[in-house]
């Protein structure tokens, strides 16, 4: 018995090792022959197919693929966990000859800081991060930007006065786009204000519908998400209330709930900086400020753009246009004083506008949202 | 306001029952399948792939608990036919499943459906609070309803008597001559066709469209659930609506203002079975409802 | 009808032929899948089982791979050799973390390496006192260890979440979840080969894992306390006649595996990341649980198990990035890969008997269990 599976297991031994010879020509050397391609690596936290925040990197590394054309040559590594691992894959992209890598996660900052000192010679971009080197640079959107018009429209819109918020986890960049939602809001609507409920996860669609449901059921009747799933605009479809979409455009999964949607719009900063690189004009940034070092850009560098405004009267779509262009052209600045938090202390004088740092400190909610920041 | 906080409590806790049930009815036969979250996922994108190519929710349904119940079958495979380990074939299978999940639903990321309808009973819907419990949709009617066919299946019938004494001792049972592994086998299916039932909801009921890993860890409560609801079927329902009733209450009670960290609250349905578990296995006492012969291997010798 | 007969002695060539074998199949299945999908067959399993090997720098990251691994299995070797099923050490793992991070906080201008010895004690306690959680609920009130453990599990990394967005978020990292960095103190070094310099991310606690894997290999063959731990597992009755306390044994065997679950994460957190943040462990807690078994219980094997798995977790990610392999495609290639190492074990423990339809049924002697 034993001699007979110990000749089965030989023979399959061979047919596989046959089937394997058959199939497979020896692997190809890998294409190191330099087609003088510049490689470019992505690192994403993801998959592309969450339709949200890593989707929109990868239409990004799309755009910068077909702007480029033959001149570079893209690829990306999904999933990558922000721990260990994340350095890991960086140094392989490098292995890899990448010249320029793009790392599209905040917990990506450390590792990519420690790689970024190994190669001096190599480029890399960190996505929402604060800390820079001389080969790393900083790129961010001006994310608020887009919540404020939200604001706007939301409270025009509204007719019970209650807004509900999705967050994810409350860091600055949250914060920040609440703040502006509020200030769009209060700024067409004194009475109107915001319910903030966090996931504590940028991604759980069950979890963000649910808290979609339980804001409506607190009386919301207009939606804002700073979560990555379309979950929340499909529930707001189906009960009938308003929403704004996230990272992408999500008109698809709520034709008539969606009023518009804040597409991260990526491109524009990829095709920079790879252009930089190509040029060797590449740096960190301009000035010696902290905040001055990095690219943020907003509207009205295209690095966020609104889509349509739908399901709103022809006033409402106007009077958010007139909002996206005052932020555009600089016309109009959305933390300028005065300006008070939401237990009415002041934080802006009158005239005061806010700097960068600024942004970044905000631990506080400012008048017209409920509640406390949790922690 | 409470009706539809009740409502969405309602339909959280759908899936929960669906999944619970069936591992529970697995793991009275003694087999503890890990792979439930792996199965749900399978379930969920099967269920959303049929629903949206064919554009019937129903057959959607249909191939949730079919794909569930097939990847339960390779599980039942090695586990009752090569006798390998449980708890490893259990996460290896949900490894396996997450992957071909993803893999399966690449091309149906960025879609939407319509979901299943709610089939809202005219008149008792009117009632006052209670109206909520007849405004739910099909897959949640028939989870109360399967609910009760397996209660009374594993309580009231030889077959479950036969299915129980295999989890309590395949030893006997086998010298009785009861065909422990095929009623293991049977078992193992029945529970995958649940996990991919409750895996379906997701698509065609709460949020309705694919995402990789949606089910976001849902097997694993429903795993919880089972040990909460000491292995009866009735307590798995109590079981489910309490969790979603504190999933969902750590929400309300965030847009009401409370300030405890969300954290905590996250944490009680881990601690609450935790409590239930030591309550229910009292020192001298028997354990009862755990199967004796729970996640060990059966082989007949000759 | 199949039936499984347990091979009374395990000839050697079929010890060393069926884990072959194993991989032979999951290698010709993989080959199918991804030609399948339009990859190229040989090209992908190259990039999963050879070119991880073939740049020196990768091998060093092998070993930072598995060496958590090797740690925590080690330890899981301890609790299912003695029948006790621990699948916690995630949640021990965060633990272990948590107290290295405590110690480390503390004191945030040490420079003293004793530190990491204070930091590793305290991770060892706070992964143990973890694991006596299920022991105790085990001993006293007979609950089910496998679901305790599994439930503390996702309480710690809630606390984690809690801790680090909480009290202990660094002051300067705007609001970011992160504590502040450890002290040059609490940091593992990375291994400098002299002339080369690092080795991909290789670090000193790596030779940590391999002196655990030989200690627990030692302690389980040679010493009482291993005696024990084996007698519990396959004879209770005879180790109780024995004198052996099961309450004591079962106690011992999660200690020991919530200790080096814990000692992993202090390691994991100190040579590899070097502050606290919301996610310490990406599930090697779990993924330890296949190592040990992979290994067949036997704590020298770990060590070639914890490498094995290591290296289809880097070959997804080559894979990723040459060929363009989607991360999922590697996910149900590993899944495939442990059903077949799962099967292959029980081919070589048992022989596989094919009987007639209705004779399969019919016991003529008492049935065994495993």
């Amino acid at each position: 018995m034993g001699n007979a599976k110990l000749i089965i297991a030989a023979l399959v031994v061979l047919i596989a090792a046959a089937v394997f010879y058959m199939i497979g020509q020896p692997p190809q050397e890998k294409e190191t022959a330099d087609s003088g391609a510049l490689k470019v690596g992505f690192v994403y936290l993801t998959n592309p197919g969450d339709h949200g925040w890593t989707y929109a990197h990868e239409v990004g590394r799309q755009q910068l693929q077909d702007h480029f054309g033959d001149k570079i040559e893209t690829s990306y590594v999904e999933n990558v966990p922000e721990g260990p691992d994340a350095a890991r894959v960086i140094r392989d992209l490098v292995a890899q000859g990448n010249k320029i890598i793009f790392t599209t996660s905040f917990g990506y900052m450390d590792p990519t800081l420690q790689v970024a000192g190994e190669y001096p010679d190599v480029y890399f971009d960190h996505i929402t991060g604060y800390k820079r080197a001389a080969n790393m640079a900083t790129g961010n959107i001006r994310f608020y930007e887009g919540r404020y018009v939200q604001g706007v429209v939301a409270g025009l819109t509204t007719k019970s006065n209650q807004i509900g918020y999705l967050g994810a986890f409350p860091i600055p960049e949250v914060i920040q786009g609440i703040n502006s939602f509020a200030r769009g809001l209060r700024s067409v609507n004194p009475d109107a204000s915001i319910k903030v409920v966090w996931v504590n996860s940028w991604y759980d669609p069950v979890k963000e519908a649910d808290a979609a449901k339980v804001l409506i059921a607190e009386g919301a009747d207009v939606l804002a998400q700073h979560t990555d799933s379309p979950a929340m605009l499909q529930t707001a479809e189906k009960a009938g209330v308003k929403g704004f979409g996230q990272s992408s455009d999500m008109h698809e999964f709520a034709p008539n709930a969606q009023l518009f949607s804040s597409v991260n719009n990526w491109g524009p900063y990829y095709i920079d900086q790879v252009q930089k690189v190509l040029d060797g004009s590449w740096t960190t940034g301009e000035g010696p400020d902290h905040w001055a070092g990095n690219t943020w850009k907003g509207i009205g560098d295209d690095f966020l753009v609104l889509t349509e405004f739908k399901n709103m009267p022809a006033d409402v779509a106007a009077k958010a246009a007139a909002a996206r262009d005052g932020i555009a052209n600089g016309s109009l600045n959305i933390f300028e004083g005065p300006m008070q938090d939401n237990e009415g202390n002041e934080v802006l004088k009158a005239g005061q506008v806010m700097d960068d740092g600024g942004l970044w400190a905000m631990n506080y909610y400012v008048a017209g949202v409920e509640g406390k920041i949790p922690n | 306001m409470y009706e539809e906080l009740l409502l969405t409590i309602l339909l959280t806790s759908v899936p929960l029952i669906l999944a619970a049930t069936g591992e529970l009815v697995a793991e009275r036969s003694g087999v503890l399948n890990l792979g439930v979250e792996g199965m749900m996922l399978m379930g969920a994108v099967a269920a959303f792939g049929a629903a949206s190519l064919s554009g019937n929710v129903y057959l959607g349904i249909l191939g949730g608990g079919i794909s569930g119940m097939l990847v339960a079958g390779i599980f039942g495979f090695f586990v009752l036919g090569l006798a390998t380990n449980q708890v490893a074939t259990g996460l290896a299978l949900t490894i396996f499943g997450t992957g071909l999940s993803g893999l399966i639903g690449a091309p149906l990321v960025g879609k939407a459906i319509d979901g299943l309808p709610a089939l809202v009973i005219p008149g008792l819907s009117e009632l006052p609070l209670v109206g909520v419990l007849f405004q739910l949709d099909l897959l949640a009617y028939l989870s109360v309803l399967i609910v009760a066919v397996t209660s009374w299946f594993l309580m009231r019938t030889r077959g479950g008597l036969i299915l129980r004494s295999v989890g309590i001792n395949h030893d006997s049972a086998h010298a009785l001559g009861y065909p422990v592994l095929w009623v293991r086998l049977g078992a193992v299916l029945f529970g995958g066709f649940m996990a991919g039932l409750a895996g379906a909801y997701l698509p065609l009921v709460l949020t309705p469209h694919w995402a990789e890993q949606m089910t976001a860890g849902r097997g694993w409560i429903a795993l919880a659930l089972v040990v909460f609801a000491s292995w009866r079927p009735w307590r798995v329902v109590i079981g489910a609506v309490l969790f979603g009733g504190v999933t969902i209450m750590q929400l309300a009670g965030q847009a009401k203002g409370w300030t405890i960290p969300s954290q905590f609250l996250s944490m009680m349905p881990y601690i609450a079975t935790i409590i239930v578990l030591v309550a229910i296995s009292g020192r001298g006492r028997i354990q009862f409802g755990a199967p004796a012969h729970l996640g060990k291997s059966f082989h007949a010798t000759r | 009808m199949i039936i499984l007969h347990p091979r009374k002695h395990i000839p050697l060539q079929l010890t060393l032929l069926v884990p072959v074998v194993s991989v032979v199949i999951t290698l010709f299945l993989g080959a199918l899948i991804f030609a399948f999908l339009g990859y190229h067959p040989m090209a992908a399993l190259y990039e999963f089982f050879v070119a991880p090997l073939s740049r020196p720098d990768q091998l060093g990251n092998l070993l930072v791979k598995a060496c958590p691994l090797i740690i925590i299995g080690t330890g899981l070797v301890f609790c299912y050799r003695a029948n006790i099923w621990n699948i916690g050490a995630e949640g021990q793992l965060v633990l272990g973390a948590l107290g290295a991070g405590w110690v480390a906080l503390s004191f945030p201008e040490a420079t003293t390496p004793f530190l990491l010895v204070a930091m590793a004690v305290a991770a060892m306690l706070a992964g143990a006192l973890w694991a006596a959680i299920p022991a105790l609920l085990k001993v006293r009130f007979s609950t089910n260890e496998i679901l305790v453990s599994l439930m503390l599990t996702y309480v710690a990394a809630l606390l984690i979440d809690w801790l680090v967005r909480g009290p202990w978020r660094d002051p300067k990292s705007f609001g970011f979840p992160l504590t502040r960095p450890y002290p040059d103190g609490g940091v593992i070094d990375p291994i400098l080969i002299p002339g080369i310099g690092r080795l991909g991310q290789l670090h000193w606690g790596v030779l940590i894992a391999f002196i655990v894997a030989v200690i627990g290999w030692f302690f389980l063959s040679r010493m009482l306390g291993g005696f024990q731990v084996k007698l519990m597992g396959d004879a209770p009755r005879a180790g109780r006649f024995a004198g052996f306390s099961p309450g004591r044994v079962t106690l011992g065997v999660f200690l020991i595996s919530g200790a080096l679950s814990g000692l992993a994460g202090m390691i994991e957190v100190s040579a590899n990341i070097g502050q606290l943040q919301p996610n310490v462990s990406f599930g090697y807690g779990f993924t330890a649980i296949i190592v040990a078994f992979l290994a067949r219980l036997n704590p020298l094997a770990v060590i070639v198990a914890g490498l094995v798995v290591a290296l289809a977790e880097l070959g997804g990610d080559a894979a990723q990035i040459s060929l363009k392999i989607p991360k999922v495609v590697t996910g149900i290639f590993k899944g495939i890969l442990l059903f077949m190492l799962l099967a292959g074990e029980t081919l070589t423990r048992y022989q596989l008997i094919w009987v007639g339809p209705g004779s399969g049924d019919q016991p003529d002697s008492p049935a065994g269990k495993q």
